[in-house]
């Protein structure tokens, strides 16, 4: 097999994954609105999307948050701008690193139990079980886990924004130094509310991705045990990718 | 059980093409309402495949599928996933939902098709598990059942919503003699008090004997005999002799 033809069936690939990733998503929205309604699974994931990554949003957002102030600190420093660590963390963790290391940790917390569920269900055939019963596994499995991510990854994200900010303020007045009043001044004065709900609006796209992507290599599970470890890791490389590629595009967008 | 004129139950010149092996080859078969099918055929023959086509799980690449009169190659997916209701399904392993107890796994179908008050689910429920010998394992998981008993449950989870159809893909696959023939009397018993048409895979002759009206053997993708328990067992087709016969040596093994 020459170069050519593997390049080209590389391609053949990504385009197929990508219209498949896009019925998918067309399928999760149209049984979004067809009864019945799973309300306690749609809570269930919920928990398990929201309050079971807390503990990882918190650890994550906050480290990160101190470690911007620490490094903002000495490099301006030394063009004595130190004044504006607060305003440069802020913007950096709302803006950028909140989303998208929320939507990261989730990721690997989240997108890829999903797959393993859903791809163990495939290969011992509850999921053909699940048809047979009259029930669509896009409607019962995929559509309350997509609406608990798109719900509750925004949410994390404001945690993780209040998080950055608090610890970038240890680091900052307790550690550094710095004025505190000077330091939350400066904190606010040069933020916007859009710098918040762009954001928002990245994160709720991120916890789209990465239910979805955990979903769809879950359900395209072949292969027993192997297989099933195989769609896990996929899942998390794809939807990571496919995060941070969106969120250059969404950012360019949004601004 | 009297077959009437118009099948329950009809594949006309089906092809199915997996991985690039053709699985199911211009394959035809009727079966009448209230009658009790039963596919024989070795591993790999293409058994699983059929049950699939028969309940939409797979589409035919060819030929047509018609249920109780509907094409269900030409449903739209709602509609096909509403018309799943006449079925009833039993799996290889059981398929258990397992992140469920027992009772949640029977009463699934009939919280998400019914409108039954909790009441009414815990004695259909029971009255499920009292059809299949099993009473009182509700709450187990599905985890702590042997074999045979993940099997019953999942004949108790097939027959909750009162299908006209039951399938059963391997029901006694790697279950001891002794539960096989449990497993085979408790197929007669539900077909014969629910009324239903089966159609039940196996490799196990045993089994199809004990519960066939009739008996179809899938050889390369076709049916290559069909007929009674006892014109089957006196079939001279060579094939159905080895396969009958169990031997090593034939047409099957060539």
């Amino acid at each position: 097999m020459n170069l050519l033809e593997r390049i080209g069936r590389v391609f053949i690939r990504l385009f197929e994954e990508t219209g498949l990733w896009f019925r998918m998503l067309l399928r999760t929205i149209v049984w979004t609105f067809r009864p019945p309604f799973e309300g306690l699974e749609w809570l269930r994931q919920m928990v398990r999307v929201g309050v079971d990554s807390i503990p990882v949003v918190f650890l994550t957002t906050m480290f990160t948050g101190m470690v911007m102030a620490l490094q903002t600190y000495n490099g301006f420093h030394r063009v004595h701008a130190e004044n504006f660590v607060g305003s440069v963390v802020a913007l950096a963790m709302l803006r950028e690193l909140s989303p998208v290391l929320v939507a990261l940790m989730v990721t690997g917390r989240v997108g890829s139990s999903m797959a393993a569920e859903i791809g163990t269900m495939r290969v011992t055939e509850q999921l053909d079980a699940l048809q047979s019963l009259a029930t669509d596994p896009v409607q019962y499995l995929f559509v309350p886990r997509v609406i608990a991510g798109i719900v509750m990854l925004p949410l994390l994200t404001i945690l993780g924004d209040a998080l950055g900010v608090g610890g970038g303020y240890l680091v900052g007045v307790k550690l550094m130094g710095a004025n505190p009043v000077v330091y939350q001044q400066n904190t606010y004065q040069f933020l916007h509310m859009n710098d918040i709900w762009s954001g928002l609006i990245k994160s709720a796209f991120f916890g789209l991705i990465l239910t979805l992507t955990g979903c769809v290599r879950g359900y395209y599970t072949s292969g027993g045990a192997e297989g099933v470890g195989r769609a896990t890791t996929a899942a998390v490389v794809s939807a990571s990718l496919i995060i941070l590629l969106t969120d250059f595009f969404l950012t360019k967008m949004l601004f | 059980m009297a077959t009437t004129d118009t099948p329950m139950i009809s594949l006309q010149h089906v092809d199915k093409t997996l991985g690039g092996r053709k699985v199911l080859d211009d394959m035809s078969i009727d079966v009448g309402r209230g009658e009790a099918l039963v596919i024989v055929g070795g591993s790999g023959v293409g058994k699983s495949v059929t049950l699939k086509h028969i309940i939409g799980l797979m589409k035919p690449d060819r030929g047509r599928i018609v249920i109780d009169g509907q094409d269900i190659g030409a449903m739209k997916p709602v509609d096909l996933n509403r018309f799943r209701r006449k079925f009833g399904m039993s799996f290889q392993e059981g398929a258990l939902f397992d992140s469920m107890s027992v009772f949640e796994n029977i009463a699934f179908p009939l919280r998400r098709h019914t409108k039954f008050t909790q009441q009414q689910i815990r004695e259909r429920v029971d009255e499920c598990l009292e059809l299949v010998h099993l009473p009182g394992v509700s709450s187990k998981r599905p985890s702590e059942l042997s074999g045979g008993m993940r099997r019953r449950v999942g004949f108790a989870r097939a027959i909750s919503l009162k299908p006209e159809i039951l399938l059963f893909d391997e029901p006694t696959t790697g279950l001891d003699p002794v539960i096989s023939d449990v497993i085979a009397e408790l197929i007669v018993e539900m077909d014969r008090t629910l009324n239903t048409t089966t159609v039940t895979i196996t490799h196990d002759m045993k089994v199809a004997f004990k519960i066939a009206d009739r008996i179809a053997m899938l050889y390369k993708g076709r049916i290559v005999e069909e007929g009674t328990p006892d014109t089957f067992q006196q079939s001279q087709n060579p094939i159905v002799r080895q396969f009958i016969e169990g031997r090593a040596e034939g047409p099957l093994t060539e």
